[in-house]
């Protein structure tokens, strides 16, 4: 009896002790979704130099996986189900377009986290977080401003949603603030990611006489063309001065790093809700690369334009702002807020050309 | 800004997008001409575009770059006709196989090649000649794979046409019986057809990897190898009609750009279908001619050759 009773009780006490351990060892799964290759240099380089922070902050406490170049659409919702079905707590859909496959799922999956970039749709286990992208837009409408000599200043965009077209309207009001008379001439390629037609859209903005180029789309791409034709350019998401040497002024670089940092500590802790985080230049969730072949009045002036948006001196989108067809959007001393900002449809005066829908 | 001046860097950035598309399609419609129908165009110009930037970047030479391109084509392009030649696989299958082969074993290897630059290559210049305004740079001031385009397409319908060697691979693809009636090695003949087109098609790829955007980047192509595809049976199998393709597509592609920017009122996203619309709108008047395509399309296409013993 005595004997039996302490074997049940050792067998106990070992089961508990293999239970903790392995409790312990297990380590958190993170998974994430991209919308281009990691080799883009660009957009989703950026969010993977995110996931290899979070690898290395948290180390042996997670194990993160990766799919790229999943394109918007039923793929994405078999991606991020599988993700979700193989283990993941937390997995980050680093896209607009993953919006509705990412709720879809979320439904189905209510244990696990959902991080949803750029979106504007939450549910109980969906955060969604973005970056005031166009405070840098601001900074680098102003150099534009500064450095164009034939007031035409280009942008090569990517697909007609308010995020773009606010980087449009914040890049030309960046730089009307300093030179009333630049209008800006926008080509859609249709594609977060084509670097032939990237390129193609460049040289066409080019050849019409363009001469600062701005892009929202995620090769290097335009830049390199803008090195070739001898003009000059910004680099898109992250550094891209190695394949522009002397055309590239500046970078709009996205940091996700102490976001992804602390979302996933958040998970491993069981602390994390539901939010909706939009960090600009002062929480450096956007930065911009060093300011290069500029004269250096200009370079002051960036620095001084970027400082002000930190201290909140300067806001992008602060009044007086008319829309392109005359209508005022903001009064003086107004700044629209981020409602309007989320759901941008317009262009502001200035802009060439009209806003397909 | 006058209209010429206009002109000439939309004509040069036309021939730039026309000549990957020129090389591809004029490769596979001499692959197509023998009888076989490689679909997997798309993969032998993403991994030429790949192996060429890689040889220039180890080399330092572009002319190795493209030598390295062509190889890388018709290495693929021999894996391609071994399976369908000589183990008699279904071709269309396969051709689908070999354009996903391609693209993922370039995103592969690749890897180490992103956010690399190269030399670019360089543009002719005849002092004088290349000075003309408007004609000067666009017919002396090419670089030499756009030269080498024209070549090629010359050399191809010349070939065609004029030689015992075109006779015999149009007779191949248009009756591969009754060739082998006659002696001739038809396997053969099939599989040098479609490591020429492998060939080709490598240098159409090298010409985007070192000419169009100089770096590498994953699906480099974007689906360019299908538009050399259709752009064979838009020619009906004829070299100076591939011509006329080419640079039709790569006109619309690069005008519609040019539009949005000059602000005209018609959406992007439809723009951007223009040149896929047109493509299509005109392989359904050609095809509606049942005759003429029976008269050009080699009758032979697609079906595997078993030598009756």
């Amino acid at each position: 009896m005595l004997r039996s009773t302490l074997k049940t009780l050792a067998l106990a006490a070992i089961g508990g002790a293999l239970l903790s351990v392995s409790a312990q060892a297990e380590p958190t799964k993170v998974g994430f979704i991209y919308v281009g290759p990691i080799g883009d240099h660009g957009w989703s380089y950026r969010h993977d130099v995110g996931r290899l922070a979070i690898e290395k902050e948290l180390g042996a406490k997670v194990k993160t996986s990766y799919v790229e170049s999943v394109s918007e659409g039923p793929d994405a919702e078999r991606v991020i189900s599988q993700l979700a079905s193989s283990g993941h707590k937390l997995i980050f859909t680093t896209s607009f377009g993953y919006m509705n496959p990412t709720l879809k799922v979320a439904k189905r999956f209510p244990g696990v986290k959902f991080e949803h970039a750029t979106g504007y749709k939450q549910a109980a286990n969906v955060a969604t977080y973005s970056a005031r992208f166009y405070e840098g837009r601001y900074v680098i409408g102003a150099i534009a401003g500064k450095m164009t000599k034939s007031n035409t200043i280009g942008y090569v965009g990517a697909y007609p949603i308010p995020e773009v077209v606010r980087g449009i309207n914040a890049f030309l009001l960046g730089a009307r603030s300093v030179n009333p008379k630049v209008k800006v001439k926008v080509v859609w390629v249709n594609s977060w990611y084509d670097p032939g037609k990237e390129a193609d859209a460049a040289k066409a903005l080019i050849d019409q006489g363009v001469d600062v180029l701005a892009q929202h789309t995620d090769s290097p791409a335009p830049l390199q063309v803008a090195e070739k034709r001898g003009i000059v350019g910004f680099g898109q998401a992250s550094d891209n001065i190695a394949f522009a040497p002397k055309a590239q002024l500046t970078a709009i670089i996205d940091n996700w790093d102490s976001y992804y940092v602390e979302r996933a500590k958040a998970v491993l802790d069981g602390t994390w809700k539901k939010g909706d985080i939009w960090g600009g230049l002062k929480s450096t969730m956007v930065s911009m690369a060093p300011y290069t072949n500029m004269p250096a009045d200009v370079k002051a002036l960036a620095q001084k334009v970027e400082a002000d948006i930190i201290a909140g001196k300067v806001h992008p989108f602060a009044g007086p702002i008319k829309d392109q067809s005359g209508a005022l959007k903001a009064k003086a001393g107004e700044v629209l807020d981020d409602g309007t900002l989320l759901g941008m449809n317009w262009y502001v005066e200035g802009v060439e050309g009209k806003l397909p829908k | 800004m006058s209209g010429l001046d206009h002109l000439t860097p939309l004509i040069l950035t036309v021939i730039t997008a026309s000549t990957p598309l020129l090389f591809a399609a004029a490769g596979e419609l001499v692959t197509e001409r023998s009888g076989v129908l490689n679909l997997g165009v798309e993969g032998l110009m993403v991994t030429g575009a790949l192996a060429a930037f890689a040889g220039t970047y180890v080399s330092g030479s572009a002319v190795i770059g493209v030598l390295c391109g062509a190889l890388a084509g018709v290495l693929m392009a021999l894996v391609f006709a071994a399976l369908t030649l000589s183990l008699l696989a279904n071709q269309v299958a396969t051709g689908l196989a070999l354009t996903i082969f391609g693209l993922g074993l370039t995103s592969l290897l690749g890897s180490g090649f992103i956010g690399v630059t190269v030399e670019n290559i360089p543009k002719l210049n005849i002092p004088g000649l290349s000075e003309l305004p408007v004609i000067g740079p666009i017919l002396f001031g090419q670089d030499a794979m756009v030269y080498l385009s024209f070549a090629c397409v010359g050399g191809i319908g010349w070939v065609l046409a004029r030689t015992r060697i075109g006779l015999i691979l149009r007779a191949v693809g248009a009756s591969h019986d009754s060739a082998h009636a006659l002696g001739y090695p038809v396997i053969r003949i099939r599989y040098l057809a479609t490591m020429f087109g492998g060939a080709m098609g490598g240098i159409a790829g090298s010409y985007l990897s070192l000419v169009y955007t100089p770096m590498w980047a994953e699906n480099l192509t974007a689906g360019r190898g299908w538009i050399a595809l259709a752009l064979v049976v838009f020619s009906t199998w004829r070299p100076g009609r591939l011509v006329l393709g080419a640079y039709l597509f790569g006109a619309i592609t690069v005008i519609q750009l040019h539009a949005q920017g000059l602000g005209v009122d018609v959406p992007s996203q439809f723009l951007s279908m223009t040149p896929y619309l047109v493509t299509i709108m005109v392989l359904v008047i050609i095809s509606r001619d049942h005759l003429k395509i029976q008269l050009n399309a080699p009758a032979c296409l697609g079906r595997s050759f078993h030598p009756a013993q």
